[in-house]
């Protein structure tokens, strides 16, 4: 068996506890790397339901662990800089080093028109999906500088950090502040070695599309729509036929640009979004 | 396993640079071949262009990984040669998954300067050569119930405007109109199409004279060392180029199933050159 793309290499990936984050710590695992995955595995402001529990982190790292590969945790809101940098510090002392930072943690919040929107809404949104991939980033690169050998951070926008969506202005304005965030961490980083993308899915068959919130969303004419409901409105969004991606097409994403393979790639704003913003 | 086993790609400018690399990194992964490249001179062109050698070497680089190679010298202006190419490799080897419009020129010059023949040839290579080397494609594509996918070789000159290649700025710019038309004709066909957007690779397209010229004007004849610091001033990244395996790594994400949900994506390849 030939090496891992990511052999000898520890990420850290926010948001782990299942869905996208869960993906990524696998199939990173699969290419080598040991994982550092946090999850706050309990409600969040703005978060769906059913919330994250500890068990579905655990989860993750028995997947992980199966893979024969190393998983620390630590359980912290990514907007709590304290804990997480601390936690984060605690994580890496015991992997040893830290390569690579996947910042994927966030909430859809609640949809409502912008003159409707309560301000803590608006709040809730941008703390966790703007304001704790800052903190996420900010924490991780002392750890990534600190060996010289560069390193990868990636940012988890959406396709709504490229486009607008009525009702969704706080989601979109956080996902769109993200990149603004990568731009300029990209050119800060550049010198060491780091590089910094972002990440631009279209949906994703997680528990943030698929409840029955989002799905009321898609089809307001239907007193209880379910997953055959929307498919067809999901669908209409994105060019190729496809209502939704599976999270492992965004980690083959997340692993592309982690590797030696996207070494020299930064600055990207990568769409894994079936055409949505081509049309 | 490889990652494209069972497939067969399409790729021009084959001879040498990103296209024997793009030739050879996919038939690692278990690709057939179908290769052209004109291997002719072009007067605009001052720096030594391709020859049948090193499309033969191409030819010899993946034969050697046990895979077929169907080579054609053709020219990305000749139309009905690509037509005939594209038919006789698909003839031969039975199917068409992956296209790489690879093939491209360089010249310089500030746009007040700029020849008519020296824009006219590179808008006819590198923008229009582009066009008539997918369009012959596109039948086989939409036969492969698979689908399939379509790299355009663009540029950081696809991203930005840079002085002194107005006619290749512009080129590059098309190609990525072009993919975005494509990317919505073809969609419904399972067909991907993207552009990706190099810094300086390491080929004899940048790596000549004339080249390190425009970057060293204060040397009569500058060499690879004498430019690289300059190189490096135009990338965020502390390199002052890439390799061309590391294009041929972003087009094997963008064409294996790793991508298969990547469409009307410019993906840059290029140390920062534009973000920074």
């Amino acid at each position: 068996m030939t090496a891992g793309r990511m052999q000898g290499k520890v990420v850290l990936i926010t948001g782990a506890g299942r869905g996208m984050g869960r993906s990524h710590a696998i199939r990173l695992a699969q290419e080598g790397a040991d994982v550092i995955g946090t999850d706050i595995c309990g409600p969040v402001p703005g978060g769906q339901a059913p919330v994250t529990t500890a068990e579905d982190l655990a989860a993750t790292v028995a997947a992980v662990e199966g893979l024969d590969r190393r998983m620390v945790t630590f359980q912290a809101d990514v907007t709590d800089e304290a804990a997480f940098t601390a936690g984060l510090a605690d994580s890496v002392a015991q992997l040893g080093r830290l390569d690579c930072a996947v910042a994927n943690a966030g909430v859809g919040g609640v949809p409502h028109r912008v003159v409707e929107m309560p301000v803590q809404d608006w709040r809730d949104v941008l703390e966790t999906n703007l304001t704790g991939v800052f903190i996420t980033a900010k924490a991780a690169v002392p750890h990534i500088r600190a060996h010289g050998e560069g390193g990868s951070i990636l940012l988890i926008s959406s396709a709504l950090g490229l486009r607008g969506m009525q009702t969704g202005a706080a989601y979109v304005a956080a996902k769109h502040g993200v990149v603004g965030l990568m731009r300029s961490l990209a050119i800060e980083l550049a010198p060491a070695g780091i590089r910094v993308n972002s990440i631009h899915p279209t949906n994703v068959a997680t528990p943030m599309i698929h409840n029955d919130d989002t799905y009321r969303l898609f089809r307001p004419d239907l007193a209880a729509p379910g997953e055959d409901d929307v498919r067809d409105t999901f669908q209409a969004l994105n060019l190729l036929k496809v209502p939704w991606i599976d999270p492992v097409d965004v980690s083959e994403a997340v692993l592309y640009l982690a590797a030696d393979s996207g070494r020299y790639v930064t600055g990207a704003q990568h769409k894994v979004d079936a055409g949505w913003t081509t049309k | 396993m490889g990652k494209l086993e069972g497939k067969v790609a399409f790729i021009t400018g084959a001879a040498r640079g990103q296209g024997r690399s793009h030739a050879v990194r996919l038939a690692q992964e278990g690709a057939d071949i179908i290769a052209v490249d004109a291997c002719t001179e072009i007067a605009t062109v001052d720096y030594p262009l391709s020859t049948p050698e090193d499309l033969a070497e191409t030819v010899r680089q993946v034969e050697a990984l046990d895979r077929r190679i169907i080579a054609g010298q053709v020219d990305v202006r000749d139309g009905a040669g690509l037509t005939a190419a594209v038919d006789k490799g698909v003839a031969e080897l039975g199917r068409l998954d992956v296209v790489v419009a690879n093939a491209g020129i360089a010249s310089f010059a500030p746009a007040e300067q700029l020849t008519d023949e020296a824009w006219d040839a590179m808008i006819d290579i590198n923008l229009s050569g582009v066009f008539k080397s997918v369009r012959p494609t596109i039948r086989h594509l939409k036969a492969n119930p698979e689908g399939g996918a379509i790299v355009l070789t663009s540029s950081t000159a696809g991203l930005k405007g840079i002085p002194n290649i107005a006619h290749y700025t512009a080129a590059k710019h098309g190609v990525v109109g072009l993919m975005k038309v494509l990317a919505n004709e073809l969609a419904r066909y399972r067909i991907r199409v993207n552009t990706i957007h190099p810094t300086n690779v390491d080929t004899p397209m940048i790596m000549n004279e004339g080249a390190y010229r425009l970057f060293r004007p204060d040397l009569e004849h500058p060499t690879r060392e004498d430019v690289a610091d300059t190189f490096a001033g135009l990338n965020a990244m502390p390199v002052p180029w890439v390799d061309v395996l590391d294009i041929s790594e972003a087009v094997l994400y963008l064409v294996s199933d790793s991508g298969r949900y990547v469409t009307g994506v410019q993906l840059p390849i290029d140390a920062g050159m534009v973000v920074r």
